[in-house]
């Protein structure tokens, strides 16, 4: 049943151009975020568009993103950030986990873990009631998310009183997400990353 | 957003639509791709069970609507939402603009909300000296070029790169590359900036889940998110029939909004907003929230037994993305802010009459809308109802008035069938089959398919001559020919009088009382008149004593069995009889294919090429798709062609009141057969051999137009 699940999962969020791997544990899902990081150019603006004729105004956001690559992680604990911290630094990566608001022009990479996956639709179900959560997956380029398979349900009906529990329980911010940003609104062409992230990596953790 | 004053005026609009090219083009393709998309997102899952559940989950939201805003006013304010009740457009927008004010909000960014189109709120918020701004990036395009969505999902869908790209030259003073994907960025870019100044955010909601005060958004691009998070105010501008008791039944509507509207399986946002959310901007760090319910109509159209309907929808833009007449004249053509089928019906309800009155007659009612709303909502039977109620509201025309003072007098109207021949006469052809031309003030835009002459002698003036005798029946038969077949096509009638009689021990019977089914008097939003024959018409059968009552038009087919119980309702005495009327009513393919089981012995199959068109009120007004193809490639070589369910553009009184579109949606008809490299068309209505008969011999093109039945009384052995 769990590897039906992970398979369905898995194929819907590879239908819309999601990128799904696995892994055994959390170290594995630093080592894969600094990689994919160190990997990337340095203000890319994949979508943000620097390099396209924006308007002057709009030019100057640049100016607000720092010249070095950016990790956002808000929701790390301690000992987690300390690693995922460690591993960057080597690479000359910098994490943050708050004041999103002063990285409005784009961060590299944002890392958070799902609270639930629903396999019918390949969705990430993230309790967004920290704002800085909320901002790192939506102003990161490359949204990297770990789903643990102990929070994999079938559909959205399966998980509905454990959905219903967390918004009655207080999480004032749910948000369903998947695949990246997306849009068709001109010619009816699809483009990712119209305002969120032009990617999003889901690292599948078999943490039973 | 439709201008015209009058009918010519939007006539005039429609023929420039449709030659827009580029605008045909996307529409074109988006229609067929759209068909696909829906079928394989939906794939595996009962829809039908899932439409029912849905309709009745919404209907039962919608009796309990001011029960349910209490409750969610109780649990939304006690979280610290300020949550307001707004009586129509103006109120709401005046609520808005005064959260603006004593917030001191200057820059206002906004996700998409259909809700606000409604209330024209930019419009209003901007004479305050607000600055709006757009996020969606469809609706950002058209703000900036100043137009109304045409389309409630995909809102700029009549533009071209070429023209997205002009108008973000005008915003960044920069020349564009016309790349799709470049266009998104420079838009992602310049909103961004616009996000970060934004002391306000406005959205609309998809659902307003009562148990716990929370508001649903559902997107595909994130704005919305963005929206709801950056700046230190957000206000919510909600329907009120967007209220849903429980968060399970906004996840029921959720599983087919996507899919229906896009062919998704689910957008890639989807946002639970519980309460003010931590928001770093803002004095305590908390949001300041507002929730501004709209009425505008809404809690007294929840009121009403047939109309409230139309609060079940769940704005997916489906009715628009399968309508044959907006695939052809786009959305500032066919609706007001709200758009495709039910846009007409809402245009009434929440624009007024004067916006609706020339929409609602641009429906060919073809029941492409219906067959796909995810809510089940009857949308060409209440696009009907508006008709009829604007009509009685300011006065009927002279041309309809006519129509029902005729129509309610049998004799009176056969005896005027009858002699109109002869006054036909003098223009027909030489072998009397076609109106040659008719003096010019009937023939406006008409002569894109030739007309045809009245039969010689009627249907019902044939039949004693040619009843076939059945000593011992084992079946009882009461045929109903319908105008069509009765007064232009008889030969229809005898072709299907001659398959029957080679059933075992069938009789048959044409009950000389019989009238026109009603169906063209509704059209013209005649509801009275429809009333009457109908009544009429169960006078002159007694379905008890047949077994069944077969027709050969689709569309007599489905009023008298779907649209004669909506009529007749309210007469309690005819209920019982009513029902074994409607049970009893049949199509000729199905009568021959289910019931008399026809053996293909009785036939010489011919190797001819024979295509089919599906006509509306078969396949969808009936749901008989598999019987006529079966006869077809029992008796003949059929092939199928391309699009064989989309619409002829016959439409009855359709293709006379809008021949513009009733021509267009001919010659793409046509062209799907020509294709098939067939020699004869065939079909189950009148009407569309009438159409499509008339439309080839027009353009010269060898093949035959005929009934199913008369193409197989040809192959009898």
């Amino acid at each position: 049943m769990q590897n039906n699940l992970v398979e369905t999962f898995t194929q819907k969020a590879e239908a819309v151009s999601a990128v799904v791997k696995k892994i055994k544990n959390l170290q594995d899902a630093f080592d894969y975020t600094v990689s994919v990081c160190a990997d990337k150019e340095a203000c890319q603006m994949l979508m943000s568009g620097c390099d396209l004729a924006v308007s002057d105004s709009a030019g100057k956001l640049c100016e607000l993103k720092p010249g070095e690559k950016v990790i956002a992680a808000p929701a790390l604990d301690g000992k987690n950030m300390e690693q995922l911290k460690a591993l960057a630094e080597k690479q000359g990566i910098s994490v943050i986990h708050q004041g999103l608001r002063g990285y409005v022009a784009g961060i590299d990479i944002g890392l958070a873990i799902a609270d639930l996956g629903l396999a019918e639709t390949g969705t990430l179900v993230l309790i967004s009631s920290s704002e800085d959560l909320r901002l790192a997956t939506m102003l990161s380029e490359i949204k990297i998310m770990v789903l643990p398979l102990s929070r994999m349900r079938a559909g959205s009906y399966e998980a509905s009183d454990e959905l219903s529990a967390m918004i009655k329980n207080g999480s004032d911010y749910l948000s369903f997400i998947t695949g990246a940003s997306r849009t068709a609104d001109i010619e009816r062409v699809l483009a990712l990353g119209v305002h969120g992230p032009l990617e999003l990596h889901i690292l599948l953790w078999e943490d039973a | 957003m439709l201008t015209a004053k009058n009918l010519k005026e939007y006539l005039n609009e429609i023929e420039d639509a449709l030659e827009n090219d580029f605008q045909r083009k996307t529409l074109d393709t988006f229609a067929v791709a759209y068909r696909t998309g829906r079928v394989n997102a939906f794939s595996g899952m009962d829809i039908q069970t899932l439409v029912k559940e849905i309709a009745g989950s919404k209907d039962a939201s919608i009796a309990r609507m001011d029960e349910l805003f209490k409750e969610f006013k109780k649990k939304a304010e006690a979280l610290g939402v300020h949550v307001h009740l707004a009586k129509d457009a103006q109120e709401a927008n005046e609520i808005i603009a005064d959260i603006a004010r004593k917030n001191s909000c200057q820059n206002i960014v906004k996700a998409k909300s259909m809700t606000a189109e409604e209330t024209h709120l930019n419009t209003h918020l901007e004479k305050e000296g607000l600055r709006v701004v757009e996020t969606d990036l469809g609706e950002w395009i058209i703000q900036l070029r100043n137009e109304p969505p045409s389309h409630m999902v995909l809102p700029a869908i009549h533009l071209s790169r070429y023209q997205v790209a002009d108008v973000f030259e005008q915003v960044t003073k920069k020349k564009q590359d016309t790349d799709v994907h470049k266009l998104v960025k420079v838009a992602r870019r310049e909103l961004r900036k616009e996000y970060v100044q934004a002391d306000m955010g406005v959205t609309g909601a998809n659902f307003a889940v009562a148990e716990t005060g929370s508001l649903g958004l559902v997107t595909n691009e994130g704005n919305a998110r963005l929206v709801t998070t950056l700046p230190r105010v957000h206000v919510a501008l909600v329907g009120l029939e967007k209220l849903t008791p429980t968060l399970k039944d906004a996840l029921r509507v959720l599983k087919a909004l996507p899919r229906n509207a896009t062919g998704q399986q689910i957008t890639s946002y989807v946002s639970w907003i519980t309460g003010p959310n931590e928001c770093d901007s803002a004095p305590d760090k908390k949001k300041i929230m507002h929730i501004v319910f709209l009425d505008n109509g809404r809690r007294k159209l929840s009121r009403d037994k047939n109309f409230s309907q139309i609060l079940r929808c769940i704005r997916c833009g489906a009715c628009a993305n399968v309508c044959p007449v907006y695939r052809l004249v786009g959305g500032h053509k066919y609706g007001y802010v709200y758009i495709g089928a039910v846009g007409l019906v809402m245009t009434y309800f929440f624009h007024g009459r004067d916006k609706a009155k020339l929409l609602v007659q641009n429906c060919v009612n073809c029941g492409a809308c219906k067959e796909v709303c995810a809510a089940g909502i009857d949308l060409p039977g209440l696009i009907k109802d508006i008709h009829a109620r604007i009509q009685d509201e300011d006065g009927h025309p002279p041309k309809s008035r006519l129509l029902s003072i005729v129509m309610k007098n049998r004799r009176l109207f056969h005896a005027l069938l009858k002699n109109m021949r002869f006054a036909q006469l003098p223009f027909a052809d030489r072998e009397a089959r076609y109106v040659r031309h008719l003096p010019s003030i009937f023939m406006k835009g008409q002569d894109f398919r030739k007309l045809p002459i009245l039969a010689r002698k009627p249907f019902r003036d044939q039949w004693k001559d040619i009843k076939p005798v059945v000593v011992r029946p084992e079946l009882k038969v009461a045929l109903f020919s319908g105008c069509a077949v009765d007064f232009i096509y008889p030969e229809q009638m005898i072709a299907a009088v001659k398959v029957i009689s080679r059933g075992r021990s069938i009789a048959q019977e044409h009950p000389d009382k019989q009238t026109c089914c009603g169906l063209p008097a509704l059209m013209m939003g005649e509801k009275k008149t429809a009333r009457e024959v109908a009544r009429q018409n169960l006078e002159a059968f007694d379905p008890d004593k047949v077994d069944y009552i077969v027709t050969l038009c689709a569309s007599c087919a489905s009023h008298l069995k779907h649209n004669y119980p909506k009529l007749l309702a309210d007469d309690r005495e005819l209920s019982q009889k009513l029902k074994a009327f409607t049970d009893k009513i049949m199509d000729f393919s199905s009568f021959v294919r289910d019931v008399m089981r026809v053996s293909p012995m009785l036939f010489d199959k011919s190797g001819q090429k024979v295509g089919y068109h599906s006509p509306c009120h078969l396949c969808r007004g009936l749901g008989v798709r598999e019987a006529p193809r079966l006869n077809l490639s029992m008796t003949y070589n059929y092939v199928p062609t391309d699009e064989e369910e989309v619409c002829c553009g016959f439409g009855g009184s359709y293709s006379l009141n809008f021949p513009a579109v009733s021509r267009t949606l001919l010659a793409k008809k046509m062209a799907n057969l020509a294709a098939g490299g067939i020699s004869a068309v065939a079909t189950d209505c009148p009407g569309c051999v009438m159409q499509i008969r008339g439309g080839m011999a027009k353009a010269g093109k060898d093949i035959q137009v005929k009934h199913v039945a008369e193409l197989m009384a040809e192959q009898l052995k």
